[in-house]
């Protein structure tokens, strides 16, 4: 039996052991299940923004809330069918989520947990203080959700409502981190430097990742209130906020199963720690709170990985697909050879009272090898920031195909054709090599989160993958396409960089010290790769230390020194050029 | 709203901000010396009231409990580290650190209870209170000191939840509120002033002077500075940053432990009351910046200000106002911050 086959018929088991649960358990155990399932919507919300978009909430107990409330009013003050519910609730959070998300998202770090910790109390506090949400009291006597004319009333049978969506919602999400726009979700854990300079828009990504999570809570707060029947403040407050975190957390953030392992692992925690702490003293629930407080620092003290890595280690992993021939992606125009493609013109930059750059001019043609040399620190790697957007100059104009793009931002940026590498090199290291290099193909494939989760974008995809695979095999890179990009060293990042680039399908790439690290025989293929690049009709601006891999290399070399250019011209002359020799080696005196 | 009423509403404002201010330069301090955003913090505030509450009505205080507990944990921490990293000379100095020095204002609170003269009151309150910051940096903090600073956030909430649970465990369900340090009032034609609310004020303009002195003037508040500035770099020149958090926190939690004393008679304080008020003042924080001194007094007076007016305008709604108002100064922060240079944020966990 394959692992691919094992890993069905195990998820199969699964299934059907809880589709029989109400015909073997007691139906305490299936109210604890309908919780478990409730609990996990939710917590499969904060692993989608926490665990893979690197967004920590502590406010997802008032999506809950809102959703909650939304259809408990409609329901009964209007009268109106639970159905109609679930739409307004969805409606109704996630128009909040997205004016939440719009204010708090640009921010980095922890300003956001701290926005979540400072709205989940407000919603909260509100929820209580409504006089036609029944203020503390809540509101009462929701009605049953129907299917038809099937009352989901009974525990049992809501509780098939709530799995079925549950597996759905795990299905759609899984299906979601395996596409386009969830290797854009999964590379924003780090810096967003790198993720815009591949045409992403980090701030619309984290937005759409947000009110992902924020929908799934509400979600599970249609359920709740109408498994219940009753709505009121006490579950929506922050304490279940802060709770639902720490179930991804405990479950395994990094994985997708971890938000149903964490809110079982809670939820019998708690049923349990309920049932014994009594026997032996009074203050059970002081103690029970205790005893979580002590379980959450310790697992993040010593697991921050969760339970899931734990589990991992004794099922096979997936086997992954193979990558098989597709259609190439379609390629843009290269531009005529020789015709001007990067104009630079009087650029500067100043960091406080250092004039980094200060009026430096030059001019790519097309098809071109162009070197940027100078001793440390002359700028060059601040002018690749400039025109590739990373920096906005402070006056100067660049332009590429003579389009003025002096201040059109990285995305707009590597969406003209420019792709780059870093000179510290920027990868996601736990993603394969191939999704790093499938992130560079993003400005040139189109599926959108709905395709992604409905698996609609799986032609396109294969050809993304198939293309990605190209990238990787024509660097040397194709060995091992599954392989953590953290495993490499750091010469084969470098170049794992310069597939991801070409996976772009760029115009002009801009290579900040390709060679740094790499072997002679490495250096030797890189040399050969950027030759054929040529002649494919691709552009190359490229910083580098190594002079005679420049010298061997280029067609024309432009030399910075202490932020301005000093001279420009074919190897042989710049060689030859006593400022230059003066600038590397000191005066002659 | 009349003029007059706006003038107590604004008085009233300045009392409660004068509080957040102390409240919000500990976070401050705490926050920008080992990048911990110490949610717990107002919990301090809480204990340190409900101490001296339950010291003026001749009960045991729950918070001797409540250090024992955090000493003992402490001390297993301490001493498994040492043994861990076969230092076990260094395990006296640790136990008597974390085991001993925290003891004994609760040894003096434990066999002097019921008879203490009400002037050692205050002073043994504050300082029954002081080693809480410290010992929970500790216990909880410090193992995880080079962790992100959104990890140590989360653990910070979660300490938010052991807190109050302990904080229900030693000093009951019930709210206390304090006797008053003075009840003379003063009128200076309409404005009314009673001795608390000077008290309050003149207190946090003290505090925030002290603070000021000891980081330009001293060379331990220079390291603390240091350290804030690069963790790195702070131990390269010899500041050991265990050392420096220990300080800070217990800088942090003296300003949290005064501030209680002072907020106690205004209003009646519950085992779990610390967490919004702490909140409040993070608020305030935050509005300054999260790294500003001089900011985070702003912001902590502003919200003040702000609480006081909301509560007369609807007091059930107060709360919502002033966690609300947090929204458009993220708004603003993130509009003036403009693109943010994130090269830091880069590091994978």
């Amino acid at each position: 039996m394959s692992r691919r086959s094992a890993a069905i018929v195990l998820a199969l088991a699964a299934i059907a052991l809880l589709a029989a649960a109400p015909f073997y358990a007691t139906s305490f155990t299936i109210t604890l299940l309908n919780y478990i399932g409730i609990y996990a919507l939710v917590a499969l919300g904060v692993v989608l923004l926490t665990g893979f978009g690197g967004l920590t909430s502590f406010g997802q107990a008032a999506f809950v809330g809102i959703a909650a409330y939304s259809t408990a009013w409609l329901t009964t003050a209007e009268g109106a069918s639970p159905w109609l519910g679930l739409l307004f609730a969805l409606a109704s959070t996630g128009l909040v989520a997205t004016v939440l998300g719009a204010v708090t998202l640009r921010l980095g770090g922890h300003y956001l947990p701290l926005g979540t910790v400072a709205w989940g109390l407000a919603i909260f506090f509100l929820f209580g203080n409504f006089e036609s949400l029944g203020r503390h009291n809540g509101l009462a006597n929701l009605p049953p959700i129907y299917i038809g004319r099937l009352s989901l009333e009974p525990t049992a049978a809501i509780y098939y409502l709530i799995w079925a969506m549950l597996i759905a919602a795990t299905i759609l999400v899984a299906n979601l981190l395996e596409s386009r726009e969830g290797r854009a979700i999964r590379s924003l854990r780090g810096g967003v430097v790198m993720v815009e300079s591949l045409g992403i828009s980090v701030f619309r990504i984290r937005l759409i990742t947000f009110v992902i999570a924020a929908l799934l809570a509400a979600l599970s707060g249609w359920l709740y209130a109408h498994m219940s029947r009753f709505v009121s403040p006490a579950p929506f407050d922050l304490r279940m906020g802060i709770q639902y975190l720490f179930m991804a957390l405990i479950g395994g953030s990094g994985h997708i199963l971890g938000a149903i392992v964490g809110a079982a692992l809670i939820t019998l925690l708690e049923n349990a720690l309920q049932d014994a702490l009594p026997l032996f003293t009074r203050d059970g629930q002081q103690l029970e709170v205790i005893v979580f407080a002590v379980i959450y620092v310790l697992v993040l003290q010593f697991a921050r990985g969760g339970v899931m890595p734990f589990v991992l280690r004794f099922v096979p992993g997936a086997a992954k697909p193979p990558i098989v021939a597709a259609a190439p992606l379609s390629r843009r125009t290269m531009p005529e050879r020789g015709t001007s493609l990067l104009s630079v013109e009087r650029l500067f930059k100043r960091f406080g009272g250092l004039e980094a750059v200060s009026r430096v001019g030059f001019e790519i043609k097309a098809g071109e090898i162009v070197g940027l040399i100078g001793p440390n620190g002359a700028g060059k790697s601040t002018v690749f920031n400039l025109i590739t957007g990373a920096l906005t100059c402070d006056d100067g104009k660049i332009s590429f195909f003579g389009q003025d793009i002096t201040r059109a931002g990285q995305r707009r940026i590597a969406e003209a054709g420019i792709a780059r590498t870093f000179q510290h090199v920027k990868l996601r290291p736990k993603m394969s090599l191939l999704d790093n290099v499938l992130l560079g193909t993003y400005t040139r494939t189109r599926a959108g989160f709905f395709r992604g989760a409905l698996r609609l974008d799986r032609q396109e995809e294969r050809r993304a993958r198939f293309e990605a695979l190209a990238q990787l095999k024509r660097v040397g890179l194709g060995d091992e396409p599954y392989g953590p990009a953290g495993n490499l060293p750091l010469g084969r990042q470098r170049i794992l960089e310069v597939a991801r680039a070409l996976a772009a399908d760029p115009a002009l790439i801009i290579l900040d010290e390709p060679a740094a690290g790499l072997s002679r025989v490495e250096k030797k293929a890189l040399v050969d790769l950027l030759h054929s690049l040529r002649n494919e009709g691709v552009t190359v601006l490229l910083v580098e230390h190594d002079v005679e891999f420049v010298m061997g290399l280029v067609d024309r070399i432009v030399v910075m020194d202490f932020g301005s250019k000093l001279v420009e011209g074919t190897p042989g002359a710049v060689r030859a050029n006593p400022l230059v020799q003066e600038a590397y080696l000191g005066s002659v005196a | 709203m009349t003029p007059d009423i706006g003038l107590i509403l604004g008085i009233d404002g300045i009392a409660t901000g004068s509080i957040y201010i102390l409240v919000g330069l500990g976070l401050v301090l705490i926050f920008s010396v080992t990048r911990v955003v110490f949610v717990p913090f107002g919990d301090i505030v809480a204990f340190s009231a409900l101490t001296l509450a339950s010291m003026q009505l001749g009960r045991m205080p729950g918070t001797i409990y409540l250090i024992v507990t955090l000493a003992v944990v402490a001390c297993l921490v301490e001493t498994g580290q040492h043994l861990w990293r076969r230092q076990p000379q260094r395990i006296a100095r640790g136990l008597f650190g974390y085991g001993v020095l925290p003891l004994i204002p609760a040894a003096v609170a434990f066999l002097t209870a019921g008879h203490l003269p009400v002037w050692a009151q205050i002073p043994l309150a504050i300082a029954l209170v002081v080693p809480i910051g410290p010992l929970i940096e500790r216990i909880a903090l410090r193992p995880l000191a080079d962790a992100s600073i959104l990890l140590l956030l989360v653990v910070s909430v979660a300490l938010t939840f052991g807190l109050s649970g302990l904080g229900l465990l030693f000093f009951g369900p019930e709210g206390f509120r304090t006797r008053p340090l003075t009840d003379e009032i003063f009128r200076f034609g309409p404005v009314v002033l009673s001795t608390q609310t000077i008290l309050m004020v003149a207190t946090a303009g003290i505090f925030s002077l002290l603070l000021f002195l000891f980081f330009e003037q001293t060379l331990i508040g220079k390291a603390l500075r240091a350290t804030s500035v690069n963790r790195i770099g702070a131990r390269i020149v010899g500041i050991r940053p265990g050392n420096a958090a220990a300080l800070a926190f217990l800088l942090a939690s003296l300003l949290g432990a005064v501030s209680g004393i002072l907020i106690g008679p205004t209003t009646t304080l519950y085992y779990d009351s610390g967490f919004i008020i702490g909140l409040k003042a993070f608020v305030g924080a935050i509005i300054g910046g999260l790294t500003s001194y001089p900011g985070t007094a702003l912001g902590a007076l502003l919200i003040g200000v702000l609480e006081s007016f909301a509560s007369f305008w609807d007091s059930s709604l107060k709360e919502v106002v002033v966690f609300s108002v947090l929204i458009p100064v993220l708004l603003w922060r993130s509009l003036s911050l403009g693109r943010v240079d994130e090269e830091d944020h880069e590091v994978e966990e």
